[in-house]
């Protein structure tokens, strides 16, 4: 009696089994949606990160638009660069030219609680737009940082972080150039450079150089010395605000050692050696910094 | 005793605190030496300054000229000479420019006795245009303005009119002052808003903590054989929120995203139909609005009659000064207000009241974590989910906030107030809200 108990069980669970198989095989067959095999391709060569920079939601959907809609251009992908478009022309069978360099963010203000000026403590929203309707936030250089972080939070990376100083500070090498910092950062401080800038200047107040000087001690003042010391350098001066043109490629250290408030900085951190490690530990660092 | 009518859902109940003020007649504060007025102090489009530096000005000469429908003159509050134009901050985030104006040469109306216009023969078009060109805006703080609120789309009825003298925000008492003695010039401002708007009911609300004023009306009503009701509304804030308002008359409910017109009915504050008396009948175009000096920090709590551009210090020194040093020195009601960070920050249309607050008014405490107690969401006017709505701020969720609900919050303060682990929750819808107006303007 038991074995035939459970010989129904088995039957009738297998023969329900068998019909929804069925059912699924038919469905599968007759009720497909086809999908170009393309956009599936077009996901996998695109980076995954759905970032948003390309102006679609995410990657899938600008795979869709890419293979879909044939006005969608192929060289969106920020993050994806100049591979991803290569790879994106070859699936779709068509030329794409990319030809720029790969940007990425940073902060051009290195004024901190010692070097600027504060009008108030803000207490409040840890959030710069929250920070800019209060009085233009709490420092009193308009144009500068209000390190509160918004760029932080929208980073889709982590790119973005508080650096030893306590200033927001972008690696160069995670950001994916997405852009979303620069949207977000109300005073517009957060600016897209190449990747290969070795140096960028850290000020983005158009103040004269007499009102810098009162709320900043790292501030542009405008002075013009960089575009005397390094005249290759593509430095311009703009309502008292020094700009590199990029694509002068000449040299700029010159300009970087006699800037007077040294707001030009290098854009990659030199490395600090601790001088109160121990002896050798300072050597084998000096050692692994030197093989590089 | 009959229940005094009022919202049903949420609302607060501050400490009052209007004995500061409010038996004292209002008074003209003196006329500032250098005014400073923003060309910016309305919704809708700023005025376009068309007067340059070294010009000469006369008392109430225009100076910003409208732009656009959403858009009302700017007018020189005193006599002088334009100094310097400058780029200021306004407390609740306005970025605007402003006129510099030294006091200098004679008053044109100051002192003198002023003749009454005649005004009947004039259409409601002209009486409107009227309006946008002397700057009338809604004076109860959101300076919307009144043109446009008294244009309603064709095709609609005004059932109501609502005189709001509810004044509902702890400290102020300048609307209380205005309807105990500018009685007669708000009922003539009355007649002109019948002419344009021609209400079926007229409505005279004030909140029950102000019976001198209730009876000062009912017996003015009375006198004249006024067909106006006057209603004394139940204590409870936000009860002078126009949409509040509105519930607790006529049961209705302004539809989201919608305006009082879509239920029929148009509100004014007291201080924007003793501004259109004004206008109107004096050709008067607005440069002073009533506000009080008031707070514990105060010396002598005031109401002032003060110019617009009058600078915060100024007023405050005609109080007498701090009494003791503030904590925090606010443009407007307490729940509502803004916090002024600069003393040269002028009065503008909006102004209702400054107030200078000591430490223990203002219970300022260190954020802390939400414990989801769900008092904010219990005292929302609005139905809303405050909680909520700051969370996907927080997150950077700008089109789920208003999907939530953001764009109805008018930022009354109660959530705000209520919250243990003091949020700032208020704060949170502000910049949802500006970053998603941001947000659409580029799309």
């Amino acid at each position: 009696m038991l074995f035939m108990k459970i010989l129904w069980a088995f039957l009738s669970v297998g023969l329900l089994g068998a019909i929804f198989g069925i059912g699924l095989y038919v469905a599968s067959r007759f009720f497909a949606v086809k999908k170009d095999e393309r956009i599936q391709q077009v996901v996998e060569a695109l980076p995954g990160l759905n970032c948003g920079a390309c102006g679609f939601a995410g990657c899938e959907s600008y795979a869709e638009a890419i293979v879909t809609a044939e006005d969608v251009a192929l060289d969106l992908c920020k993050p994806g660069g100049a591979d991803t478009a290569m790879k994106l022309g070859s699936i779709m069978g068509k030329e794409v030219e990319f030809s720029a360099e790969k940007l990425v963010a940073q902060v051009h203000c290195r004024g901190g609680k010692e070097t600027a000026e504060y009008k108030f403590d803000y207490e409040g929203i840890e959030d710069c737009n929250a920070a800019m309707l209060l009085y233009g936030g709490a420092k009193k250089c308009p144009f500068g940082c209000l390190g509160l972080g918004s760029c932080i939070k929208v980073c889709p990376v982590d790119a973005i972080d508080y650096d030893e100083d306590g200033l927001v500070w972008v690696d160069r090498d995670l950001c994916i150039s997405c852009g979303k910092c620069v949207d977000i950062c109300p005073t517009g401080v957060m600016k897209m450079i190449p990747y290969g800038a070795d140096v960028i200047v850290a000020c983005n107040s158009t103040d004269k150089g007499g009102v810098v000087r009162k709320y900043c001690k790292v501030g542009c003042i405008g002075c013009a010395k960089c575009t005397r010391s390094s005249p290759d350098g593509g430095f311009v001066i703009e309502n008292f605000l020094a700009h590199i043109d990029y694509s002068k490629k000449g040299e700029r250290s010159a300009a970087l050692a006699d800037c007077p408030t040294k707001c030009i900085i290098r854009t990659v951190k030199e490395v600090k050696i601790e001088e109160s490690a121990h002896p050798l530990e300072a050597v084998a660092a000096q050692d692994s910094h030197d093989a590089d | 005793m009959k229940r005094l009518s009022t919202f049903p859902k949420g609302g607060v109940h501050p400490p009052g605190r209007k004995h500061l003020a409010h038996s004292l007649p209002l008074q003209n504060a003196s006329i500032p030496s250098l005014s400073i007025v923003p060309l910016s102090q309305h919704i809708g489009s700023p005025a376009e300054c068309v007067v340059s530096v070294g010009d000469v000005v006369r008392e109430g000469m225009l100076i910003g000229k409208p732009t656009g429908f959403v858009s009302v003159g700017i007018h020189s509050p005193v006599p002088g000479t334009v100094k310097e134009l400058r780029r200021i901050h306004l407390p609740n985030g306005v970025q605007t420019d402003a006129v510099c104006i030294e006091l200098a040469g004679e008053f044109d109306r100051l002192g003198k006795s002023q003749e009454t216009v005649e005004w009947e023969n004039m259409s409601a078009k002209e009486l409107l245009d009227l309006f946008a060109q002397m700057g009338i805006v809604g004076m109860g703080g959101a300076t919307f303005p009144t043109h446009v609120k008294f244009s309603p789309p064709k095709g609609s009825r005004v059932e109501f009119f609502v005189i709001n003298g509810v004044e509902c925000e702890p400290y102020l008492c300048a609307d209380h002052r205005l309807m105990l003695e500018k009685i007669r010039e708000i009922f003539e401002g009355l007649r002109v808003i019948r002419k344009i708007l021609d209400p079926e009911q007229v409505l005279f609300a004030i909140e029950a903590n102000k019976p001198d004023a209730i009876e000062a009306v009912m017996s003015y009503c009375r006198q004249n054989v006024l067909d106006v009701k006057v209603m004394p509304l139940h204590v409870k804030y936000p009860q002078g929120d126009e949409k509040q308002v509105l519930k607790a008359l006529t049961g209705r409910e302004v539809p989201s995203g919608g305006l009082p017109i879509d239920i029929g009915a148009v509100v004014s504050n007291v201080g924007t139909v003793n501004a259109i008396y004004e206008a109107v009948c004096l050709k008067k175009p607005l440069i002073e609005r009533a506000l009080t000096v008031s707070g514990g920090a105060v010396k002598n709590p005031a109401n002032l009659k003060a110019r617009i551009g009058t600078p915060v210090s100024q007023l405050l020194e005609e109080c007498g000064g701090f009494s003791e040093m503030p904590e925090k020195i606010v443009m407007g009601g307490p729940m509502m207000g803004f916090t002024v960070l600069d003393l040269d920050t002028p009065v503008t249309k909006g102004t209702s009241g400054i107030l200078a607050l000591t430490g223990a008014e203002i219970r300022s405490a260190n954020q802390t974590a939400c414990i989801s107690c769900g008092s904010c969401i219990s005292v929302c006017p609005l139905g809303l989910n405050p909680r909520l709505l700051y969370k996907l701020v927080d997150h950077l969720d700008y089109g789920g906030a208003v999907e939530a609900g953001l764009m109805d919050c008018k930022e009354c303060g109660c959530c705000g107030f209520v919250c243990p682990a003091h949020i700032p929750l208020v704060q949170g819808m502000r910049l949802g809200k500006r970053i998603h107006l941001k947000n659409r303007k580029k799309a």
